[in-house]
């Protein structure tokens, strides 16, 4: 493909998100992630705007008869997930310092870790006195974990893909588009958790 | 057609009014998901790269997914008319309670079906979202800066955003109402502390910008035609490529204003009154553009003209109409009766199917390398204009005389007025006849096209007709402005970018 040299436009958008095609696959592709995110973030805000609304209505949240939820092992499981955060940067870090080994162990930990907190959820969910139709406490509940649960079990998937793909020779030489775009979709899953757990545990008043 | 002929005389005597309900729930469902959005969407995806001077879409396997879900899902939603229950009966809209009531007791009910097939839809018009934003944001042609694209990629940029932001609230409400429907949870049930309101929130924090998603590609093909065939540079292109993002950002603010009676309060009303007259300002920005292009032009009166004139005069009717309903102490008259049909009609039908049907006969030497035949063509706009006009109208003032929507038996006084639309109605369906006949048949035998068969700007028109699997041999250079139309010195309709 020919190069045209062309002014550019002096606005700094133009600048900011330069016309061209070149060979900017990858930054496209993140572009392109992050609007999907960005989507998904509002399936999420719709949800808590739903769940605020609700709570908002009703004068007894909690229904009778439910006590209040222990917070000792979700906290636990939050901090496993939080944690795991860090770890899948420095796993992205080691990549693009060429540490394919070092990348490979710290991938693997995020998704223990990842498993550990599922795990830990489901543990959560069969220890509750409380069910699916346990009024609209119930139903918000285990809508909300749950969906964020699927997001977790998709995150996990998406790692297991990118550490079988490392094994590929010369796969991850030149650019890790997916293990960047599995990165930023972890650190998504763990604000959304972030914003769950302040809602459905510490604001239990 | 059946739901016009229903509504002939004023007596049930057609159809019974379980079928009635699911014909106007169907119509409208498949009208909107499987007409205006996969038509509009299918059309933006030929003409955008073209358009900005790329190759293909950003995200070429996304793109055939998005498409390969739309088959499926629109099966799943025709195929509820074969369940022991019928298809979903509660309208477009699917209010609860009325839509968890399940009457049949099965597990597969209609609508479970409407619901499932509309979240499919929903992933679908996600993934084209996010290919058209990444597309238009980062495939433009060396020298293709934002202010030097045609309106018609702003208005898609515009439109897909919305997609993007708006259209999860009502993913999310669906899944809240498949749960209902299925698991018994109590988000919108009232017997059990739930609230039916909140889905109407939900519905219409989307469902009102996706009239913006499907009128805005609209605008942007009355911005191509009108210029093209009026010889003018179009009017004040910056403010009515602006517009176009305001129109966005004003539509996701008004969404209250189809609940004015649904026990809002008074606050709210007045709040969402103003926003819902603010739209009317960029809007009022556009046809104000479109009509100064034409001021002291000479005009080419083909088809697509044709079109996107009627198109532009039925809008203004429309938007009218709209702000007319936008006022509380006037909705609260005419709310839930035929005036909103007739208003919404003139959108979907008048404007924005007006506009794709110009579109199709504006672009149809481009796709197919042929010819459309133009006095069938006439003949098939003129027949359109008529009916459409016999058959919207006439909800005006049923409306406002207090027929109420959605049912199947009317009292005899508004038997006139029902006739006409009911004639209409028919000859709205003879109106196809001449399009589909004229299309097929110039696509197999019509006369060989040129590139530019209307002398129009845009980088659409320096590729070949048909364009080759890559829509260019050499990616163009731009550097002159959109619509540079008797400005010799821009476009001169070679093949080769200037340098």
């Amino acid at each position: 493909m020919r190069t045209h040299k062309l002014e550019q436009s002096g606005n700094w958008w133009e600048r900011l998100l330069p016309s061209g095609q070149g060979d900017r696959a990858q930054e496209r592709g993140i572009f392109g992630f992050t609007t999907f995110l960005l989507s998904e973030t509002m399936v999420f805000a719709s949800f808590f705007v739903a769940y605020l609304y609700l709570r908002h209505q009703t004068t007894n949240w909690l229904p009778p008869g439910v006590p209040r939820m222990e917070l000792t092992r979700p906290a636990i499981n939050t901090a496993v997930l939080l944690g795991s955060s860090f770890v899948i940067y420095f796993a992205e870090h080691a990549l693009k310092h060429h540490q394919i080994r070092k990348f490979r162990w710290l991938w693997l930990t995020t998704s223990v870790m990842g498993t550990f907190f599922l795990v830990g959820q489901m543990q959560e969910w069969k220890g509750l006195s409380f069910g699916l139709n346990t009024g609209l406490f119930g139903a918000t509940f285990y809508l909300l974990t749950g969906f964020h649960g699927l997001h977790v079990f998709t995150g996990i998937c998406l790692q297991f893909i990118m550490f079988i793909r490392s094994f590929i020779p010369g796969n991850y030489r030149i650019g890790h588009f997916g293990v960047t775009v599995t990165a930023l979709f972890w650190h998504f899953v763990d604000i959304i958790w972030i914003i769950l757990f302040s809602l459905l545990y510490l604001w239990q008043a | 057609m059946l739901i016009r002929a229903e509504l002939v005389t004023p007596e049930l005597n057609l159809v019974n009014r379980s079928f009635y309900n699911s014909l106007f729930t169907m119509h409208g469902t498949i009208m909107i998901f499987l007409w205006i959005i996969p038509s509009l969407s299918g059309l933006a995806n030929y003409l955008v790269p073209l358009m900005i001077g790329a190759r293909d879409m950003a995200f070429p396997r996304l793109n055939a997914m998005a498409f390969w879900i739309v088959p499926p899902a629109g099966l799943l939603l025709l195929s509820s008319f074969f369940l022991p229950g019928g298809s979903a009966q509660s309208g477009w809209w699917s209010y609860p309670p009325l839509s968890i009531q399940n009457p049949s007791g099965n597990i597969l009910n209609g609508q479970l079906f409407w619901i499932l097939a509309i979240i499919l839809l929903g992933i679908s018009s996600i993934m084209t979202a996010i290919n058209f934003v990444t597309t238009i944001v980062w495939m433009r042609a060396p020298g293709m800066t934002f202010f030097r694209m045609p309106i018609f990629v702003w208005t898609v940029l515009s439109a897909q955003i919305l997609q993007l932001f708006f259209l999860p609230s009502l993913t999310g409400g669906l899944i809240l109402l498949l749960f209902d429907l299925c698991f018994g949870t109590p988000f919108f049930r009232p017997s059990k502390g739930g609230d039916p309101i909140l889905y109407q929130h939900m519905f219409w924090f989307y469902s009102h910008p996706t009239v913006y998603v499907w009128a805005l590609p609209a605008f942007g093909i009355f911005s191509e035609i009108i210029p093209a065939f009026s010889r003018n540079p179009l009017f004040g292109y910056r403010s009515v490529a602006v517009a176009s993002l305001g129109i966005a950002l004003f539509s996701a603010l008004v969404w209250v204003h189809h609940m004015f009676t649904s026990g809002t309060p008074n606050w709210m009303r007045m709040l969402f009154m103003l926003t819902t007259m603010l739209v009317a300002v960029p809007t009022g920005v556009k046809v104000l553009a479109w009509t100064a292009t034409l001021w002291r032009s000479k005009l080419h009166l083909e088809t697509p003209m044709l079109f996107a004139l009627a198109g532009v005069v039925m809008f203004l009717f429309a938007g009218i109409t709209g702000v007319m309903l936008g006022a509380v102490p006037f909705d609260l008259h005419v709310n839930n009766t035929h005036f909103i049909v007739g208003h919404f009609h003139y959108i979907v039908y008048n404007t924005i199917t007006v506009a794709i049907f110009g579109a199709i006969y504006f672009w149809f030497p481009k796709i197919t390398g042929r010819m459309y035949a133009e006095g069938w063509g006439k003949i098939h706009f003129w027949l359109t204009l008529i009916a459409a006009n016999l058959t919207f109208f006439p909800l005006f003032p049923l409306g406002l005389q207090g027929m109420v929507r959605r049912i199947s038996s009317y009292n005899p006084e508004y038997a006139k007025w029902n006739f006409i639309a009911s004639l209409g109605g028919f000859l709205l369906g003879i109106s196809i006849l001449p399009f589909i006949a004229n299309i097929v048949s110039s696509w197999l035998r019509g006369i060989p096209a040129t590139n530019n068969p209307w002398r129009a700007t845009g980088l659409e028109w320096i590729t070949t007709s048909p364009p080759p699997r890559e829509n260019f041999a050499e990616i163009p250079a731009v550097n002159f402005p959109p619509y540079s139309y008797g400005q010799p010195q821009a476009w001169a309709g070679e093949n080769s970018p200037q340098e």
